[in-house]
């Protein structure tokens, strides 16, 4: 067996220009880790079962364990730290939102994806959203509440 | 008060083990058993070997170490024979994590697979394969009564009583069977681990464990090192649920960075390792058999639980001893007899899972009270009201119960009563297929750790008077370092903004607390807080004694400055003494103030296998809950609407956290009833080893909550503050099993409660009947 094909990738990243060596079978998630150190973007199944690893391609909500990096090349990717003071992250701070935090970088992105994208949501559509992330600490009633704030709906 | 890790953890700044990203850093990748029970025939390492940046493979016979806190009896990889689905057979270690992988791939190994054992009774039969032929020669702690030749890992009796006169005196009798299968934490974060080995033997690891200092001790035991050369460092962990305070990814790191030369080695468990080669929440079988009188008195119990101690023991007798010091629920009977036995089966093995064993035991005992009170006619509530402990009562320990060291659950049951508005208990007909239905459950839980278990805090102040706190608590989500931190606020009587605490805990630095389990960790690194405040404290009013020229008695401290109490003029700030004093002149007296304190549980001793007798914890917990069902009957699909629950908290520390303590926990219990558990094949492969297929709770499935509580102190906690972490979670499957019977008109007495077995019950399959 002999070394694997590796490919330079361009991505932008939370507005920066980035470069990085890996592999066309790396996954999104493991280039933001491991490249350039972004561990915000965790790993829970990579499977795309558990949204943890939940980033914004293009402003839309993208788990990365589901998206190869060479797939990324010329969309716009924002990991939980190119945010800068989002409501979603003051609301889950209030409302006592995460626990153990694991899962709060998705939630938050996918969050954040939500209140940009469908700023009126109502319930059933807030639901939809947030049924791709999984807590397992936290009710998920503070994080309905944390949602109502950021959406303006207190 | 938000929580001291809040901007850390919503901004991605906050880092967990997993997230150590170096290119120093090696990676080791296990190659898992396919089969439940196989004796290993050959394994066939030839092209893994030479796969690109591998740089070894370990197999069983890499260490002949035998492993387990109560019984050692798992090898860390397997050797000869595997006895679970998921075991290590194969570690694969290499430069990048991909390459460990394709090596791991590339192992070939050669099994004969062996007859299996899939419940604890099947293990009981006659006939059944002895899963651990040598478990007479096992090292055990303390209390383990093995039964070897048999797959009885061990034995614990407790009695109160005579059971004879309590048959005699008992005009009614029920006997009540439930049974469900192991299941997951599966918490978000998937178990890690890193470890080193320096030049001079010093071993350095870093892991997503709830137990640092034991990962410490039973390292130094396993590998012969001196404990003081073991690190062990526990960043922010991502959920535990009590599965991290296992001993397992932190001992195949070791081995792996051993085969290297020292060198760092992480192991990341997939999703699918973390689920069925980690440990899990242990299954039980257990039959209840209660006999009253007319009038609802509980005369005489026999309780008999079968846990499933799965592969090896781990944890797991333990676990069936906690729930034998506890095994009557919180109900005072005069006599009993509980028997809570430990049972190899080939499922994977159980650690801790939040409740330690109480889930369990209230389910088997909630059923069958439920069972006396449809046999009595009589209602539910009552029957438990007239029956439950109350100060002055004996508990299976033969502890003496007093108002601090048990909760007021007669208060949380009449609180509970109104919040679930009881007294329209019947079952609702809401149209022509829709009921509504509600049940009820009450627990206790007496948090029994080791007997010399200590937890220890160090307060160091900063040059501009604030603090710095340290304590071997591990940050694994329930915000203890926060409360911690308030109770030290508290006690030097200073905003809580001004205490500093550090979140990874280093067992080279940070004093040692037991293990981030049982929900010990505001009663007892609370307890050590205030010994160390109250240290801080007497230096620094030693201090200000001689600077202000006055007994340290007549000393005040209070908004960071140090005054005379009958003349406040007289003072000074607390930043110009907390690095000592220098006088106008230079001279200086005192240096940095460090207050120290540690707390260890008062008499304490372990109980008796053969009576129960003993003192395994300070204090029970108790709570009263309810869940509120909507069931369609055709298809027996059902709504869980709202759940109660109402604790004693002994005193609320800090509101929002103690509010989501106990949400999450009533949505994990919720959660596990409803719908969690490992699917086995015949063979005992589990089907179901991802999130996609091992269901958990998601947004919008939770119901609406109801929490309140009771707060009665505990005059040994911080404040009074009882335990909160696990409490949540304890009566919930019980009280969801009570709420779905009355609303489908049948007795459920197996977990999970999916609506396929409900529906079964009705159309009166065997599925739902449980012959222990």
């Amino acid at each position: 067996m002999k070394a694997e094909h590796v490919v330079q990738l361009e991505l932008h990243v939370n507005g920066e220009r980035r470069t990085a060596v890996a592999r066309p079978a790396d996954l999104l998630l493991d280039v933001l880790r491991e490249s350039f150190g972004l561990t915000g973007a965790k790993p829970g199944c990579r499977n795309g079962d558990c949204g943890a690893c939940t980033v914004l391609v293009d402003d839309r909500p993208m788990k990365s364990c589901l998206m190869l990096a060479v797939e990324s090349a010329g969309q716009a990717v924002t990991t939980i730290e190119g945010l800068q003071d989002e409501a979603a992250q003051r609301a889950f701070v209030e409302q006592f939102a995460f626990q153990c935090g694991y899962c709060t970088p998705g939630f938050i992105m996918n969050i954040v994806a939500l209140s940009r994208l469908e700023p009126q949501a109502d319930e059933g559509t807030i639901q939809d959203w947030m049924q791709s992330n999984i807590c397992r600490c936290t009710s998920y009633e503070e994080i309905g509440k944390a949602i109502h704030v950021v959406l303006g709906k207190r | 008060m938000p929580k001291k890790e809040s901007y850390d953890k919503v901004t991605g700044a906050g880092h967990y083990t997993g997230d150590a990203v170096e290119a120093r850093i090696h990676h080791a990748r296990m190659k898992i058993s396919p089969y439940a029970h196989a004796r290993i025939l050959g394994i066939d390492a030839t092209a893994a070997r030479t796969a690109p940046g591998v740089r070894a493979i370990l197999t069983g016979d890499d260490c002949g170490v035998l492993t387990g806190e109560e019984i050692r009896d798992r090898p860390i990889i397997a050797k000869d024979r595997v006895r679970h689905y998921g075991e290590v057979v194969a570690v694969a270690v290499a430069d990048t994590e991909v390459q460990a992988k394709q090596a791991a791939d590339l192992i070939k190994v050669r099994y004969d697979p062996l007859p299996v054992v899939l419940s604890p009774t099947d293990a009981l039969r006659s006939d059944a394969p002895v899963l651990h032929e040598r478990l007479g020669e096992y090292e055990k702690g303390e209390g383990v009564v093995s039964v070897p030749g048999t797959n009885v890992a061990s034995v614990i009796h407790v009695r109160l009583g005579d059971m004879s006169q309590g048959w005699e005196q008992s005009e009614t009798v029920v006997e009540n069977a439930v049974a469900f299968k192991p299941s997951d934490h599966a918490a978000m974060e998937t178990r890690s681990a890193i470890a080193e080995i320096k030049p001079d033997g010093r071993v350095h690891i870093v892991s997503s464990t709830q137990a640092p200092f034991a990962v410490k001790q039973y390292l130094g035991k396993y590998f012969g090192v001196d404990v003081g050369f073991v690190t062990v460092e526990a960043p922010l962990v991502g959920g535990a649920y009590g599965g991290k305070a296992a001993i397992q990814p932190e001992l195949i790191a070791f081995l792996a960075s051993r085969a290297i030369g020292g060198r760092p080695v992480k192991v990341l468990y997939t999703r699918e390792e973390d689920m069925v080669t980690a440990p899990g929440h242990i299954g039980l079988e257990a039959t209840v058999r209660l006999g009253s009188t007319k009038e609802g008195k509980i005369k005489a119990a026999h309780l008999i639980y079968r846990f499933d101690g799965g592969a090896y023991d781990d944890k797991s007798s333990d676990i069936a001893r906690a729930a034998a010091g506890d095994c009557s629920g919180p109900y005072a009977i005069e006599h009993m007899h509980g028997e809570c036995l430990t049972i190899y089966t080939n499922h994977p093995y159980p650690s801790a899972f939040r409740g330690y064993g109480h889930a369990e035991l209230t389910f088997a005992v909630e059923r069958a009270i439920d069972a006396l009170a449809e046999e009595l006619q009589m209602d539910p509530w009552a029957l438990r009201m007239k029956n439950i402990v109350v100060p002055g009562d004996i508990a299976p320990t033969r502890d003496l119960l007093t108002p601090s060291n048990l909760g007021d659950l007669p208060a949380c049951m009449e609180r509970m009563k109104r919040l679930a508005e009881w007294d329209d208990w019947n079952l609702v007909q809401v149209d022509d297929h829709r009921v509504r239905a509600k049940g009820i459950s009450c627990f206790w839980k007496n948090s029994s750790i080791d007997p010399n278990a200590s937890s220890g805090a160090i307060v160091s102040f900063n040059p501009d008077g604030s603090l710095n706190l340290e304590t071997g608590v591990v940050e694994i989500g329930t915000g203890t370092k926060t409360v911690l931190a308030q109770i030290l606020a508290e006690r030097m009587r200073m905003r809580t903004e001004r205490i500093h605490v550090r979140f990874t805990v280093d067992t080279g630095i940070s004093p040692e607390h037991w293990k981030t389990v049982a929900s010990r960790g505001t009663f007892m690194a609370g307890r050590a807080v205030l010994h160390a405040a109250d240290d801080a404290i007497r230096q620094l009013l030693s201090i200000a004694a001689c600077v202000l020229r006055a007994d340290p008695d007549d000393l005040e401290l209070d908004c960071e400055k140090v005054f005379v109490r009958a003349d406040p003029s007289v003072q000074i700030d607390v930043k110009e003494i907390c690095y000592g004093y220098s006088f106008p002149n230079g001279n200086t007296i005192g240096g940095q103030i460090i207050g120290r304190g540690t707390y260890t549980q008062r008499r304490m001793n372990p109980m008796n296998p053969e009576t129960g007798e003993g003192t395994p914890g300070p204090e029970w917990n108790v709570g009263a809950q309810a869940v509120e069902v909507e069931l369609d009957t055709r298809d027996c699909s059902y709504r869980i609407l709202k759940a109660v629950s109402v604790n004693d908290a002994g005193r609320v520390m800090n509101r929002m956290g103690a509010l989501g303590q106990i949400k999450g926990a009533i949505a994990m219990g919720l959660s596990f009833a409803n719908r969690e558990t490992f699917l086995f094949d015949a063979e005992g492969r589990i089907q179901n080893p991802t999130l996609r297929d091992y269901s958990v709770f998601r947004y919008g499935e939770n119901p609406a909550y109801v929490v309140d509580f009771v707060e009665r102190p505990c005059l040994d906690g911080p404040y009074g503050a009882r335990a909160l972490g696990e409490h949540g979670l304890i009566g919930m499957p019980a009280a969801l099993a009570s709420a779905l019977s009355r609303a489908a008109g049948v007795r459920l007495n197996r977990l999970p409660l999916f609506p396929e077995r409900i529906w079964r019950a009705r159309m009166g399959y065997a599925d739902d009947t449980v012959s222990v």
